[in-house]
């Protein structure tokens, strides 16, 4: 039988196992993230030239498609497309004809007409990327830029890049998920990506209401105290708060949340005393972070940032790759076909 | 193998280099193209005595054919350890053809800053162009059959593997 990894393989990669669309991690393996880690340093580099832009994507045309606010992924995005020389359109869907009644398929249709190879998607939807990678024309990637609670694959690898330039690989490493990992696609994201790396550990430390259920089938820890679960931690990862849970009474209140899962300098004693500390921001100082924490010399949250550009160059450029080869082996087929049945004639 | 000796064909382009080397008002910088052109770079780089460090480039995100080979999956970053703008450039490379290589070089070079002016050093040139571009320096000039290919082994030795396709 098919499991959903399989069938979410199969959606993402092309018949040689490159990557053609961008959707999750679930059913990729090692080899290919560490290739998408390994393109990234690459474009790292380029960052750091005098001209930031080599030329990849010239000629392709990419659509940042938003149906949800976010102004630090789609401006990396953006960055990213056009430091691969590919052109952008920004469609803002608030303003757009969603908003009149037009419905997604028709949307994209539309924009699929004025020949775009590239849509960058983001929806409180679970499962719209895959949705749309489904219908999309052939010869179209889809790179899901976060999805309703499921999945945000391009800030897991940033943030598996992060790890990887500080601690130099993922053998041995404990790494801890803190806070709301209920209601995020960024830990279910990178808890898929650092056991696909093969991390040592991945511990979830939040109280039981911000956990998900069976929370041991995703291959974590559970800690239900930061002062048990930070301890010996190689790397700590706060999630934000998302403010409007509170309203749910998920939680008792801010200040409460703070006391108990809050990372001030005195719980970060209690990791490794060259743990990092990450964040996917934005943060929420004084509520699951304390200022002095975010800015002190073990925060890594600005190297996320840039490293953020890096990663999805990799990731467009080789899914732009893969589905070039796609469109080759299709014409190929073609006109095979076509030769055949000139021969009979 | 191939009869040509990679070893001595260093040598005589190093002995070429040497006298346009002394008139310069400063001494040029060094950039090999991976992998081979790395590999020769770093030989030519120390029989000259070139103060400053050698780069290396790869140019898998400027090469004109992605449309049809798609991305090289081991692209590295490439690494110039120095300031190009305004200073003269020595680019070298195993085997020159059709020179689509080196275009993409030169382009990749240029997003540094502006270099004062790139020579080219080959240590085969195989004929075959397709764009108009020549080395300034090369150790062989050589005709393949046309089902022949010619690659650069190494590090250490290094030599040219004449091989079929």
């Amino acid at each position: 039988m098919a499991t959903m990894a399989d069938s979410n393989r199969q959606l993402q990669l092309t018949a040689d196992g490159e990557l053609k669309h961008f959707l999750s991690l679930e059913g990729l393996d090692r080899a290919l993230l560490t290739r998408i880690l390994d393109t990234a340093d690459s474009f790292i580099e380029v960052g750091e030239r005098s001209i930031k832009k080599v030329p990849l994507l010239r000629g392709r045309t990419l659509v940042n498609l938003f149906f949800e606010p976010s102004t630090r992924t789609r401006s990396t995005f953006e960055l990213a497309a056009k430091r691969l020389s590919a052109d952008v359109l920004n469609l803002d869907i608030s303003t757009s004809a969603t908003s009149k009644g037009e419905t997604l398929s028709d949307t994209l249709l539309n924009l699929e007409a004025m020949a775009s190879d590239m849509f960058v998607i983001r929806h409180a939807h679970s499962g719209a990327a895959h949705f749309i990678a489904r219908d999309v024309t052939p010869g179209v990637a889809i790179i899901n830029a976060g999805d309703g609670r499921h999945a945000h694959p391009t800030q897991a690898m940033l943030d598996m890049l992060t790890i990887r330039q500080h601690k130099g690989s993922f053998t041995g490493l404990k790494v801890g998920i803190v806070g709301d990992v209920q209601h995020s696609r960024v830990a279910r994201s990178q808890i898929q990506a650092l056991n696909i790396l093969g991390a040592e550990e991945v511990r979830l430390i939040a109280p039981d209401t911000l956990l998900p259920t069976e929370p041991e089938a995703m291959g974590v820890r559970v800690f239900p105290r930061m002062e048990q679960g930070l301890k010996d931690l190689d790397v700590i990862i706060m999630l934000r708060l998302q403010r409007e849970r509170m309203e749910g009474a998920l939680l008792p209140s801010e200040r409460e949340f703070y006391k108990l899962y809050g990372l001030t300098r005195e719980k970060l004693a209690l990791a490794h005393p060259k743990a990092i500390v990450m964040h996917p921001g934005p943060i929420n100082r004084g509520v699951e972070i304390e200022s002095e924490v975010a800015d002190g010399p073990q925060s890594v949250i600005l190297n996320q940032v840039t490293n953020g550009i890096a990663v999805r160059m990799a990731v467009m450029s080789m899914a732009m790759s893969g589905q070039l080869a796609e469109r080759q082996q299709q014409a190929k087929a073609q006109q095979k076909a076509q030769q055949k049945v000139q021969g009979n004639g | 193998m191939t009869d040509i000796d990679v070893a001595q064909c260093l040598e005589r382009l190093a002995e070429q280099l040497r006298p346009q080397l002394a008139e310069l008002p400063e001494p040029p910088l060094m950039v090999g193209i991976r992998t081979g052109g790395v590999w020769l770079a770093q030989r030519l780089h120390q029989a000259l005595a070139l103060p400053e460090p050698l780069g290396e480039l790869d140019i898998s995100f400027y090469r004109d054919d992605f449309s049809r080979v798609g991305l090289n999956p081991r692209v590295r970053p490439s690494h110039l350890p120095f300031a190009t703008e305004g200073r003269r450039l020595i680019l070298v490379d195993d085997i020159i053809m059709s020179g689509r290589t080196i275009r993409a070089a030169m382009n990749e070079l240029f997003d540094y800053g502006r270099p004062e002016s790139i020579q080219l050093v080959t240590l085969v040139d195989l004929g075959g162009r397709e764009l108009p571009i020549q080395p300034d320096f090369t150790g062989e000039t050589l005709s393949l059959g046309p089902q022949q290919r010619l690659k650069l082994r190494g590090p250490e030795p290094l030599w040219l593997e004449r091989c079929g396709i």
